[in-house]
């Protein structure tokens, strides 16, 4: 049991639903990714995403795309997102997901790389480019360390596709509101909330749904049928803009819209 | 399971978004490329409309100049569109009109097959998008204004590098938000399963019309043949019907650039630092920097610049089938003006690079042999570039 099911448990036990802030690592720098996580968790996010930069990231709109090319401009590079999970460790018991594209991982070593990650203090990883076909091995990688590797559905999926890529997911499911990427926009959250009520017929692993969450009230309609909202692109721009403080409002709008 | 490996190389590395329109298109490929109605109709359009088969050319006269082997030329230039890329694009748009997709969506670097592209969407009437890379769209006007003429909307790309990678990344994400009416015609034998082995088989003619050609000129004798390798989507269509010919040796010609320093060539797989990792949803060699970001490569050759390389090459240049080098900037522009000079062809600069590695290999070689080397395109797009390298003044 990692800190990421902890937290689940935590918040159905007292009747809430759970928020997950997406913070690509290295913006400003290593120093400024660390005060905004700190900062967001006081603001009210439950887990925290750390966006480790790739230089082709295909899952991701604009904005995520323009703050990992200036992260890595400006140096960020995987061990030393490592680093930022050893400091925040020093100060927080926050659960993190590292999301990350797997040339990445696979260039430090996966198997290397999920033994430093969870040495570091990360609960758990989103790889967008490895989909259900391609994890077989890094899903035995992850699970001998204990870090949850998240798997995803989309508005498309079918029952026969949740039964074969759900039913041994762990950590939480990563619910894509949209076919697209990553980004703030007007969604209609009913076809995911759907496939949601589907996806809990057949486990109870948390689902968490994510894309186009920019809103207190784009957050409520997505929390619908789920466990957790995930909010990236908003309050990325709001950091690589400078205002972690306008970031940290709209983190703790959304955490009271949400508990209301 | 996996799907779409060439030993341990290729996969599809896409987000689940993607999965479901790639194993659609996977049924759909399955289906009709044993499909007489399918084969018939592509046949019309590659004899009637692109101009196969193409010729095999004996180039005497740079056969005498080197006094080796008979060299023969594969000429893809005389394709319509003038490079070998409206194989694989005739061959997809058939299929996506199969699929009843309404729209086509492309990448390209130089145009070349983003202009192939825009020919097939007009020639059967459907609505194309084409992602270029913001630097590439000033490099390349007259390949942006002919794909304009033919109908199709140029996207200009300006994240990341503003050149191929981030407009196949683009072209992805678009698709990734279009997938009920769009079809995504990947330009090179890259890309996620089935895209490697669909865009080989379209362009898979090449290798077998050499072997059909050859019979009547050399009683089917070949020793030695080149391709150029960018993508590698010429190079495994003229290599793929060859690979358990073990007496016949192939070079797969890579973009040595300006030099042996990571960002100036364009070796994914003859430069001994570069090494495999995923880019575009397939497992492949690619070039990368020492944290596994993706570099931008470098080639006077436009079409050659791209930092992955199909997944299949990847197997052969691991299993020894096909013999992976490197030629450099200056060396493919002596045999762009050699071919001129001597056969009266201007060839592509990208197909230069494998006419240069003949200036190496011809030595080794005796009269009785035979050499086969792809002509992948024509130069036509390279004479204003290649002109103002060399110093000559031209509007």
């Amino acid at each position: 049991m990692n800190r990421i099911d902890n937290k689940f448990n935590e918040l159905k036990a007292a009747g809430k639903k759970g928020l997950v802030i997406y913070i690509t690592a290295g913006l400003p720098d290593a120093a400024g990714t660390l005060k905004a996580v700190l900062e967001a968790e006081k603001a009210g996010a439950d887990i925290i995403e750390i966006g480790i930069p790739f230089s082709d990231p295909m899952a991701d709109g604009p904005v995520i795309q323009a703050a990992s090319y200036q992260a890595i401009k400006k140096g960020m590079t995987l061990p030393k997102v490592l680093d930022i999970v050893r400091e925040i460790r020093k100060v927080s018991e926050i659960p993190l997901v590292g999301m990350g594209y797997i040339n990445n991982m696979l260039n430090y070593g996966f198997e290397k790389f999920v033994a430093d990650a969870k040495e570091a203090g990360m609960d758990g990883l989103i790889i967008p480019d490895v989909p259900h076909e391609e994890s077989g091995d890094m899903k035995k990688a992850c699970s001998q360390q204990g870090l949850s590797l998240v798997e995803f559905v989309t508005p498309g999926t079918t029952d026969n596709r949740i039964s074969e890529t759900c039913t041994s997911a762990d950590g939480f499911i990563y619910c894509v509101s949209i076919n697209g990427v990553t980004g703030v926009r007007k969604i209609d959250y009913s076809p995911i909330n759907k496939v949601i009520e589907r996806v809990k017929q057949q486990t109870s692993t948390p689902c968490a749904v994510g894309f186009g969450v920019g809103s207190p009230e784009a957050a409520v309609d997505a929390a619908k049928n789920s466990d957790a909202v995930i909010v990236g692109s908003a309050v990325v721009k709001l950091i690589m803009d400078g205002k972690l403080g306008e970031a940290c409002e709209l983190i703790s709008s959304i955490r009271i819209a949400l508990d209301k | 399971m996996s799907k779409g490996r060439f030993g341990k190389y290729g996969g599809q590395y896409v987000p689940e978004i993607v999965m479901p329109v790639l194993t659609e298109l996977e049924a759909a490929y399955e289906k009709y490329k044993e499909d007489p109605d399918f084969i018939a109709e592509l046949n019309k359009y590659y004899t009637q409309y692109a101009g196969r088969p193409t010729l095999l050319y004996y180039a005497e006269q740079l056969t005498k100049h080197y006094g080796g082997a008979k060299i023969y030329l594969k000429r893809e230039d005389l394709l319509h569109t003038g490079a070998h890329k409206i194989n694989n694009a005739l061959g997809q748009v058939l299929l996506a009109k199969r699929m009843g997709k309404k729209r086509i969506i492309a990448e390209t670097g130089a145009g070349q097959h983003g202009v192939a592209t825009a020919t097939v969407a007009a020639l059967f009437g459907m609505e194309c998008h084409v992602f270029m890379g913001a630097v590439d769209i000033e490099r390349q006007k007259l390949n942006v204004f002919k794909m304009k003429l033919l109908g199709t909307k140029v996207i200009p790309v300006t994240t990341g590098t503003a050149t191929l990678k981030d407009a196949t990344s683009e072209a992805i994400r678009y698709w990734a938000a279009h997938i009920d009416d769009t079809h995504y015609i990947i330009g090179s034998a890259v890309g996620p399963h089935p895209y490697p082995t669909m865009v080989r088989d379209f362009q898979a003619c090449i290798g077998r019309e050499i072997r059909q050609q050859l019979k009547k000129e050399t009683g089917g004798r070949l020793d030695y043949l080149i391709a150029c390798v960018g993508g590698g989507s010429n190079a495994i269509g003229t290599f793929h019907d060859w690979r358990n010919d073990t007496q016949v040796k192939k070079f797969g010609v890579e973009a040595a650039g300006r030099g042996p320093a990571a960002g100036d060539n364009a070796q994914t797989l003859s430069n001994p630092a570069s090494r495999p990792g995923v880019l575009h949803g397939a497992y492949s060699y690619l070039a990368q920097d020492d944290d596994g970001q993706v570099i931008e490569v470098y080639s006077i050759s436009a079409g050659l610049d791209y930092p992955g390389v199909g997944p299949e090459h990847a197997m052969f240049h691991e299993q020894g089938v096909v013999k992976y080098v490197g030629i450099d900037d200056k060396e493919a522009l002596d045999a762009f003006q050699l071919l001129s000079r001597l056969e009266g062809i201007i060839p592509a600069v990208e197909s230069s690079h494998a006419l240069a590695y003949l200036e190496k290999l011809m030595p080794q070689t005796t009269p009785d042999q035979v050499v086969v080397v792809t002509l992948s395109g024509r130069g036509d797009k390279d004479v204003q570039q290649v002109a103002k390298v060399l110093g000559e003044e031209i509007e």
